[in-house]
């Protein structure tokens, strides 16, 4: 089945937050933000802005009735700033006028003076000076002290990996108006619409209940929408609540860049040891997170971090140890991957280092190291249909590994200034959210006297093809055709203190409660079919291709005349199923359980071709072998694939984001931050779908597909790394992503200037 | 009063003239297709058609809506993608449906009406066209390959499409809805209203001149919107090319893709495609402008660099007075300018190149395409049996202005080409410059990548003399 959504959206007919017809007496938003990274805030004058023409109200967090508090995890976060302002863009001011460029003229005439205060933007430096979010934490296993005195070989570096922005084409943004009795409604463009129904009940200082979110869709996500949704639902929403006029409020490209937070850079040190047989046998690294300027989803990051620190390879003594820093950027977010491309992308350079020291190529130790069923995670758990060396060895086999060998190898010796480099990437990436209790999900389906169906989740729709994978949960327990269903809105009034859309879990957990809800009505159906035609006990009963079968035949009974006839039957035809992942706990207290219902497997070939005149480069081609269970869509699977694979180079090559050291972004708009364009993808992506073993807790058996896919693109750091070696055999270019064209021409020639 | 047609609607509106095009479409027509990501010409969301009549026909072209002044779609037929859609799916639609080409959709209208472009305008329909025609719009979710496999499918479907009436065609498969043949006949109409009531706005009373827009509307988004503007799109002095007494002479007011379609400037330039290419997207290259980018003092504009090397000179006019001035005297500092804000940069003129005539231009940028360069540089050199009698280097991004390298230049004047000298040039030509670090590298990236540029252009021009290892 192809997207839904598909046939509105190549005629532009589908609704996203700026599309919804505004209200008459409509206010827009605009946020004045601090201009500064760190500072007391000494004066703010709005006298100026107030006399703009248009200007309906300025409203600062004095104005606020209940809480200034939107800290997800920890309640570190103001909505609006108060006496102090921690990083460049925090939001300190919403003007609310007839027009936007009202609002946004008057914010011109905000004065705000502040006193500046030191600025951090390195993690290392956070460390130092003693700022962290929350305490350190460990994952241990094993004892590495003991082992690394038993190894052959201990080989110490440090690995950085950059920020990356979401980009989501879709600004943040919400919509909001009054309903009645001091009740709101908001329209927000938002991953997890109860974190936005919890937050602005905080801020409002009001019931939860008196607060309706509806999402309809997003414009991409990525994780950006995740937590960081909240403050613009919540701003629009006070705006409202102060003005009794609907509120719009849709950030423009530079202050969404500017004010929200990005996937987190990261800085390491590893220690890695090996024996004589070149198995890895103690692995220790400490993680320095950039948090920014509050804990937002950090926490989980770091620990994501943790659960992926030695990604696809068995390491029987680990000590990972991971501290969140404060420092003066924006609060830092979920983003595709979580955490876990970081802590991979630093067990993938301690392998290159080491290859390197050992005069031997990386794949021999990746190769060598991976995981099997039954090796023991640092966390506790025991692998189970561990698919690691299946799909690293299906890629070798199915992309002939040894003739592209051959072929960079021979085109190297041909080419001095044109450099291929060659990379493998193996991933291995846990299913769940790793705090279990999110692991819950609830769908309410009602059948329609008609026959037709709407479906109700706590899903959201950003592209992924969630609202696809539903129906067709649906359209299958049901036995009817799909045309019938419609996936509705994600709402609080219908599906209420939902996890957000993320963990690559959002089809799994909602599409089995869509099962259990659908399962219900289906057996609830079947009886009535019994009853009506008095069949005896135990007769099998099926609804399928929208027939009633009884004992293998059909019966004159098609789907509209038996919803009909249940109706009047006084049967319900509304389910509202709920859901919680079976088999998973994990206890921080000692970091031990069985966090992940699941894990995803997969092996990519990437290779790189480097202009060594120019240090510019290209991917020549992308090949994936992919652990994804038995498939339920394979046309939106490989999207995920081609999507995240992408999206994973762009983090690894082009997308960098910078800061001076006052904390101001500089790469603030799309031509300064240049994530992947047509050109600039591999010539070829080539993904195989293995079909592997079916896992019970996957929905329908098919693996979850959404994050794991990004992990590939950190195989592109390390093909453009060969290809700088090919070309200087002495290079041993830091481990520091993104390796932009910058890094590649500098690397190539070292002792230019010098 | 602005009149233009927008699908199938007459509009005249007296908004103002330098309202995004794309506000009025969102926001008064309330057309919400059309898809805003950036508001800066760099994602392709809102991307839309303009139909202009040339010659008894339309011609069609994809802009970035968020940057054309609404004045500039005066006399045009805009088209969004609600003036696209038929009952049925057209075969653009159909083939991104069918492969999966989108993800959320918010992009996916810019990529629908950029193909749509592409089907209607495109004579010799080739995938690398068809892929060409997508490289203003950015995806974040699919990775682009579902796209380039929609466009191969209906690069299959256009090879039946007849030459001599591509227009009742493209109506015929269902591309586009039957009004369009009426257009050419409407906007003729609407053109001839249009000149019964121009009335401009007085010299003294313009705030801003604005070309394409596609640099004036970025840096100054809120003001010029407010500001009584006057366009030069429309200027008829502005446009054109042509050839004279061994030079070319090109109209201020050509588009860079104009530039890129004049038979003149690929005869003197071979690789002209390759360079331009390298300039911005279809749709910035569609509105963008000589003098525009000679005018807003990019120390990295492409088209300057170019021209710099090819030694051009611009004709300057205000009112009756024309004047003559080599471009690279034209810049004095940092977005200084050797001119009035109301000079017109009406044409420019420069030699054609000659048989010993060499050219070349290289630009290095974070991302290959749709990316201000780094470092940019041409130069253009006359030799004779290996000597060199005319040299002009010039690089953007390595100082506060375009840079004429006037000593690199003078040094190579009478020399052999030899590593040995090219060597001695890329040490003086670092003595010319004084880069920057910004977000577009560091000043020593920035130095060296100058050097491997300068050594980029001989290694281009003369292959046999020149290799890679000699130099480096
Ligand atoms: C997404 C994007 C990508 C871009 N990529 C590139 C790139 O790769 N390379 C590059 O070089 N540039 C690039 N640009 C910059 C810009 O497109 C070019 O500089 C373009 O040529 C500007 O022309 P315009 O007609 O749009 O200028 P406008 O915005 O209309 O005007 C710019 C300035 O020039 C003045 N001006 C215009 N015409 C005249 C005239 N005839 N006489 C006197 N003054 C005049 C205006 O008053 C104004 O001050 C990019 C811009 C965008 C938005
Ligand atoms: S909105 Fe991005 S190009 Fe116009
Ligand atoms: S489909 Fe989401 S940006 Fe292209």
């Amino acid at each position: 089945m192809r997207n839904i959504d598909a046939l509105n959206h190549v005629r532009g007919e589908s609704v996203y937050l700026d599309d919804i017809p505004v209200r008459q007496g409509t206010l827009y938003a605009w946020v004045f933000s601090s201009p500064v990274a760190h500072g007391r805030i000494l004066n703010l004058d709005l006298s100026e802005a107030e006399k703009m023409p248009g200007v309906v109200k300025i409203f600062t967090a004095q104005d606020i009735p209940g809480q200034n508090q939107i800290g997800g995890i920890i309640p570190d976060e103001p909505l609006l700033a108060e006496s102090e302002v921690h990083f460049w863009g925090q939001p300190v001011a919403v003007l609310l006028a007839e027009t936007e460029l009202q609002a946004r003229l008057a914010s011109h005439k905000i004065q705000i003076e502040i006193e500046k205060l030191p600025v951090i933007t390195e993690p290392r430096d956070a460390h130092k000076a003693g700022k962290l979010i929350m305490p350190p934490r460990t994952f241990t296993l094993g004892n590495t002290e003991t082992a690394f005195a038993g190894c052959e070989y201990v080989f110490e570096g440090n690995a950085e990996s950059g920020g990356q922005e979401h980009l989501y084409i879709e600004t943040q943004g919400a919509y909001a108006y009054v309903k009645e009795n001091g009740s709101f409604y908001v329209a927000s463009s938002t991953q997890g619409p109860t974190a936005v129904q919890r937050h602005a009940a905080v801020v409002l200082g009001i019931s939860m209940s008196k607060i309706e979110v509806d999402v309809m869709r997003l414009g991409g996500g990525f994780g950006g929408k995740e937590d960081q949704a909240t403050p613009w639902a919540v701003m629009a929403l006070l705006g409202t609540a102060l003005t009794k006029r609907p509120v719009k409020l849709a950030l423009h490209r530079p202050e969404d860049m500017r004010m929200t937070g990005k996937r987190h850079p990261y800085s390491s040190d590893f220690k890695i040891g090996f024996d004589k047989e070149l198995r890895i046998q103690a692995y220790e690294v400490t993680f320095y997170q950039n948090a920014g300027a509050a804990a937002d989803l950090s926490p989980a990051v770091l620990e994501r971090t943790l659960f992926h620190c030695t990604n696809s390879y068995f390491i029987p003594n680990v000590k990972a140890t991971a501290y969140s820093c404060k420092t003066n950027l924006p609060p830092n977010t979920a983003f595709r991957g979580f955490g876990g491309p970081q802590g991979m992308f630093v067990i993938e350079s301690a392998l290159a280092h080491a290859a390197e020291k050992l005069g031997l190529e990386t794949w021999e130790l990746q190769e060598k190291n991976l995981l099997k069923d039954g090796d023991e995670f640092p966390y506790g758990q025991i692998t189970e249909g561990c698919e690691a060396q299946n799909c690293w060895q299906t890629a070798a086999e199915k992309y002939d590994l040894p003739k592209l060998r051959e072929e960079i190898a021979a085109f190297n010796q041909q080419h001095k200034f044109l450099k291929k480099g060659l990379a493998l990437m193996p991933i291995c990436f846990g299913i769940s959210f790793t705090k279990t209790a999110m692991n819950q999900s609830r769908a309410l389906v009602h059948i329609y006297q008609d026959g037709s169906v709407g479906v109700s989740t706590g899903a959201v729709e950003m592209g992924q093809g969630v609202n696809t994978k539903m129906l067709q949960v649906a359209a299958t327990v049901l036995g009817i055709d799909p045309n019938r269903i419609r996936i509705e809105t994600t709402n609080t009034t219908r599906v209420a203190n939902t996890s957000p859309s993320a963990a690559s879990a959002t089809a799994d957990l909602n599409g089995k409660a869509v099962q259990m809800a659908c399962e219900a009505l289906r057996e609830r159906l079947k009886l009535h079919i019994a009853i009506q035609l008095d069949l005896p006990e135990n007769t099998p009963i099926e609804i399928q291709d929208e027939q009633v079968w009884v004992a293998g035949k059909t019966v004159e009974l098609p789907w509209e005349k038996l919803v009909f006839s249940a109706y009047w039957s006084r049967i319900s035809l509304s389910e509202n199923a709920h859901y919680a992942t079976p088999e998973i706990h994990f206890n921080p207290a000692i970091e031990k359980g069985h966090p992940f219902a699941y894990h995803v497997y997969g092996t990519a070939l990437v290779t790189a071709t480097v202009d060594c005149l120019r240090g510019t480069y290209e991917f020549d081609s992308v090949k994936i072998a992919h652990d994804f269970g038995s498939s339920m869509n394979t046309n939106v699977d490989l999207g995920q694939i081609e999507g995240g694979l992408v999206q994973g180079i762009g983090w690894m090559t082009l997308e960098e984001l910078l800061f001076n050291p006052e904390g101001r972004l500089l790469s603030n708009a799309l031509s300064t931050y240049k994530v992947p364009d047509i050109y600039a993808v591999p010539k070829e992506i080539a993904v195989h779908f293995m079909a592997t073993q079916g896992i019970k807790l996957a929905i329908f058996g098919s693996k979850a597909v959404g994050e794991p896919p990004l992990m590939y693109g950190i195989g592109a750091y390390f093909a453009l790394r060969n290809a700088i070696k090919a070309f200087r055999l002495e290079a041993v270019p830091r481990f520091s992503a993104p390796m932009t064209p910058e890094k590649v021409l500098l690397n190539l020639y070292p002792d230019f200037g010098t | 009063m602005t009149r233009f047609i927008l699908n199938q609607q007459s509009i005249c509106t007296n908004q103002p003239p330098g309202l995004p095009l794309l506000d009025f479409i969102r926001y008064q027509q309330h057309l919400k297709g059309t898809k805003i990501g950036c508001r800066e010409g760099d994602c392709g969301a809102c991307t839309v058609l303009v139909g202009s009549l040339e010659n008894g026909h339309v011609t069609y072209r994809s802009v970035t809506s968020c940057l054309m002044p609404l004045a500039n779609a005066g006399g045009k037929h805009i088209v969004t993608v609600e003036g696209l859609n038929l009952p049925e799916l057209s075969p653009v639609q159909k083939a991104i449906v069918e492969e999966n080409g989108t993800q959320c959709g918010f992009c996916t209208v810019g990529f629908v009406v950029s193909l749509s472009g592409f089907c209607i305008s495109e004579k010799a329909p080739t995938v690398q066209k068809a892929i060409a025609a997508m490289d203003g719009n950015i995806c974040r979710c699919t990775g682009y390959k579902s796209l380039e496999r929609a466009a191969g499918k209906l690069v299959t479907n256009l090879q039946e499409k007849s030459a001599e009436n591509a227009m009742r065609w493209l109506v015929e498969n269902n591309f586009l809805p039957a009004y369009f043949p009426e257009i050419p006949q409407r906007l003729e109409s609407l053109q001839a209203e249009e000149a019964a009531e121009t009335v401009g706005i007085p010299e003294e009373k313009v705030a801003y001149y604005i070309a394409g827009g596609t640099d004036l509307l970025v840096q100054k988004p809120e003001t010029v919107q407010l500001s009584a503007v006057k366009v030069l799109t429309r200027e008829t002095g502005l446009k054109g090319i042509s050839s004279d007494v061994g030079q070319i002479i090109i109209g201020g007011g050509t588009t860079v893709e104009e530039l890129r379609q004049s038979p003149e400037m690929q005869a003197a330039f071979p690789e002209l495609h390759q360079y331009v290419k390298l300039v911005s997207s279809t749709q910035i290259r569609n509105m963008g402008t000589v003098a525009g980018n000679f005018a807003n003092a990019s120390p990295i504009g492409d088209l300057t660099i170019c021209f710099l090397a090819l030694n051009a000179t611009v004709f300057i006019r205000k009112n009756e007075h024309l004047r003559e001035l080599p471009l690279r005297e034209l810049y004095l500092g940092y977005k200084q300018l050797a001119k009035d804000p109301d000079e017109i940069i009406e044409k420019i003129a420069f030699d054609i190149p000659d048989a010993n005539t060499h050219f070349n231009f290289e630009k290095v940028s974070k991302r290959t395409h749709l990316d201000i360069a780094s470092v940019n540089s041409a130069i253009r050199l006359k030799t004779e049996l290996n000597v060199i009698y005319e040299a002009h280097f010039s690089a953007g991004g390595v100082g506060p202005v375009p840079k004429y390298l006037n000593k690199t230049s003078a040094f190579l004047l009478g020399k052999e080409i030899e590593p040995a000298t090219l060597k001695e040039a890329s040490e003086i030509l670092q003595t010319e410059i004084a880069p920057i670090s910004d977000a577009r590298g560091s000043e020593t990236y920035k130095r060296l990548l100058l050097r491997q540029l300068f050594f980029a252009h001989f290694l281009k021009l003369f292959p046999e003399t020149i290799t890679a290892e000699n130099l480096l």
